[in-house]
């Protein structure tokens, strides 16, 4: 493994491979933070040019966090073809970006590929891309999930309602939720973050949601982001959801924090299987975002897009129905203005992507970033030209629980009309049955939230 | 005893209301008095919350739909796009956001409440956002201060700080900081040389704590700001802070403001659990309350 390179003039000499994945990345105030950042623009390329000669086998055979001590570690290492991976360990890191951008690389190929490779690997390869290049690898890859309804097709875009309040009220989620379906909005999930985290608050809310899209009959899937075990305790207690959530950790020490472990997500797995209400076979919805490892100094030093990328070796396992990064929720400290987040949207996605996952973006920010609307409009399109399976829909994008801004009814609107995009083939029929859309287009009563009274 | 506690928090609220309300009144006329005179018309933009839906289906119902959440709806469309109106008050609404982060907290209030100024570590705005851990320790010359300014050993340490929005301290520190002195005084417990802390952070208390060694200590600090209101304040209290505290000591009453728990009523509550702190020698989790 050869770890020392000249930029301009200058010899870099990288201690591990921990150091060349930090360094290599762009720039991060997380990674900062953490202290293991590059020290300059000319430090960052020494640390890409060594990784991009670096093989696959070069970063199997040097574990950043050995599965000997962390179950994160384990499930990736078990998630890995070998027959797939022995034809691919002695391609260099570029050689794989250049492979996943050729015109020879369709879809399939990339899916059988995408088996063969580890998070770390993946995290590599997405170090050495440019934003365009992130789009252009990602919009190649189609990850279609199914649990009451299928998302994740050609030329649709999909998207969460999150119609939060912040105490939890019925009636102000149900108002919410109303403004969100006619605007189009919902196909991916009706997915409400409660205040309170109790059974019976989380029972209350999946029998509300779940009594509206009886009602009205609309292909979509129900879901509350409490934590795993209280909703699995709602279920047992005869609660009807659709998708179980939870959000994930890249260390086995970061999943501690959130409360859960492997052991947990797959009892909670098992218990859906039983008792879980929709189709599937896809059930679950995980939310990640780089910096989470950090925040809760279980990042071991390795940094925060590696981190993030291992997430999604983990959400691999349990083959969700759909997953997104919450980019821009943790802080400034992680990621510090529009360009840090805009970028970070892209890596999250295409990681993703090539994980195999139903990927989509909370594409959001909080007041203290140096980030605005005008930024997520950016992201916002950006993604839905790289074929996000979905996005967040908030009222105005301004989630009153929450406290960030997020997309709004309108952006979700507005990423479909100017790109012709659709809603998911099922809901759009259904649209169009309300009178809400036709022909791919909102309709003059489209924005009316009485229509659901 | 429970009931005794509740009877004197009641009592200081109320006589705390009836000053503020007087105080409130001078104010108002003082602020209308600003605009006599002015030569160009001052296009003032009120908070406005009604449905832009031009036909809704039900009417009535549109009514009940807004009255149930602070959620942005029933807000309608030009084409895919916001109405501008709808556009401009999300954007003025951010922009409180932002200034409330990147703003100062006025001097004439600090020096209302003779409290003298100490900075952490944290340089400016852009680094405090960026190094949590740079707002945690004070500054040499803040040491310097404090050591020779304050007395040390109090049975109450107060500290105020910015925190992430400036304006929460302007909005709220004039409420809570008397209505938590009068509660102090009401329990008959001694408080030592208050101070405000620039570039703070929660944590700052256990350096500070280091420091003066105080029995509890409260820190008043502006909350990450929101769209609905940039103004929210939390106390955070614990008892004997020091270095290596962990999240689960300390006790805290967030959303404090106008529309959240008011902030009289945050002061006097806050001089009851400091109390109990006292009582029971501990703070956080440990804390019955």
């Amino acid at each position: 493994m050869i770890t020392k390179t000249t930029v301009l003039g200058q010899t870099y000499q990288f201690r591990d491979l921990k150091e060349i994945f930090a360094k290599a990345n762009e720039d991060k105030s997380g990674d900062q933070l953490a202290g293991i950042a590059a020290e300059d623009s000319r430090e960052r390329v020494a640390a890409k040019q060594v990784l991009a000669d670096l093989t696959l086998a070069d970063i199997r055979n040097h574990p950043l966090l050995p599965p000997e001590e962390d179950e994160v570690s384990r499930v990736i290492e078990a998630g890995i073809n070998e027959k797939i991976y022995n034809e691919i360990k002695n391609w260099s890191v570029s050689e794989l970006r250049e492979y996943l951008l050729s015109h020879q690389a369709g879809e399939s190929e990339i899916r059988r590929i995408s088996r063969g490779l580890s998070s770390e690997m993946i995290a590599a390869t997405t170090k050495l891309m440019s934003n365009l290049d992130l789009i252009t690898a990602a919009a190649k890859i189609r990850n279609i999930t199914h649990c009451n309804t299928a998302i994740g097709q050609q030329g649709v875009l999909a998207s969460r309602v999150q119609p939060n309040h912040p105490s939890d009220s019925i009636q102000g989620i149900k108002a919410a939720l109303y403004e969100g379906l006619s605007y189009g909005i919902g196909d991916a999930v009706i997915g409400v973050n409660p205040v309170i985290d109790t059974s019976d608050s989380v029972k209350d809310i999946l029998l509300m949601t779940k009594e509206v899209i009886n009602k009205w009959e609309i292909p979509t899937q129900n879901c509350v982001l409490a934590h795993v075990s209280t909703q699995m305790r709602a279920i047992r207690q005869g609660a009807p959801a659709d998708l179980i959530f939870q959000s994930l950790a890249g260390s086995e020490a970061g999943n501690q924090a959130f409360g859960i472990d492997v052991a947990l997500l797959d009892e909670a797995d098992e218990l859906m299987r039983k008792e879980g209400t929709s189709t599937g076979p896809n059930i679950w919805y995980f939310e990640t975002g780089q910096g989470s490892e950090l925040s809760s100094e279980a990042h071991f030093g390795i940094d925060q897009l590696t981190m993030e990328a291992r997430c999604y070796g983990l959400a691999r396992k349990y083959q969700p129905f759909i997953v997104n990064t919450v980019v821009g929720f943790i802080g400034p400290e992680y990621l510090y203005d529009s360009r840090q987040v805009i970028r970070a949207g892209l890596e999250d996605h295409f990681m993703g992507k090539l994980h195999g996952l139903p990927m989509g973006c909370d594409v959001c920010y909080t007041n203290h970033m140096k980030v605005d609307q005008n930024d997520m409009d950016n992201l916002g399109i950006l993604l839905s030209a790289a074929g996000v399976n979905f996005v967040i829909g908030v009222a105005m994008a301004d989630d009153v629980m929450l406290n960030y801004q997020s997309t709004s009814f309108h952006d979700i609107a507005a990423f479909r009309e100017v790109l012709g995009l659709r809603p998911a083939p099922a809901f759009e029929k259904w649209l169009e049955k309300m009178g809400i859309m036709e022909h791919g287009k909102l309709t003059a009563i489209a924005g009316d939230p009485t229509i659901f009274m | 005893m429970e009931q005794q506690l509740e009877y004197l928090v009641d009592k200081v609220v109320a006589e705390l209301q009836k000053k503020l309300s007087e105080r409130a009144r001078n104010g108002s006329a003082k602020a209308l008095g600003a605009f006599d005179g002015s030569e160009s018309p001052v296009h003032v933009v009120e908070e406005e919350r009604g449905a832009n839906v031009p036909n809704p289906k039900w009417q009535e119902g549109m009514q009940e739909l807004l009255d149930s959440t602070p959620a942005r709806i029933g807000v309608w469309r030009t084409g895919v796009r916001p109405l501008t109106r709808t556009m401009l008050q999300l954007r003025r609404d951010h922009a409180a956001a932002v200034d409330a982060v990147y703003g100062e907290v006025q001097q004439s209030l600090l020096d209302e409440f003779s409290l003298f100024t100490v900075e952490t570590q944290y340089d400016n705005t852009e680094n405090y956002l960026k190094r949590p851990d740079m707002g945690r320790i004070l500054n040499e010359e803040g040491v310097r201060l404090l050591l020779e300014r304050c007395q040390k050993k109090p049975q109450v340490q107060i500290v105020v700080s910015d925190g992430l929005s400036a304006s929460a301290v302007d909005a709220n520190l004039r409420d809570v900081l008397p209505a938590l002195l009068d509660s102090l005084t009401s329990y008959g417990l001694s408080c030592g040389t208050p101070f405000f802390v620039r570039g703070g952070r929660v944590a700052s208390m256990d350096h500070i704590g280091e420091l003066l060694q105080p029995e509890v200590l409260v820190l008043l600090i502006g909350e990450r700001p929101g769209l609905v209101t940039a103004h929210s304040m939390s106390a955070y209290m614990c008892y004997r802070p020091r270095k290596g505290m962990v999240e689960s000591e300390r006790t805290v009453i967030s959303n404090i403001h106008r529309q959240g728990t008011s902030p009289i009523e945050a002061g006097a509550h806050i001089g009851t659990i400091l109390s109990k702190m006292l009582e029971q020698k501990a703070s956080g989790v440990k804390l019955v309350l």
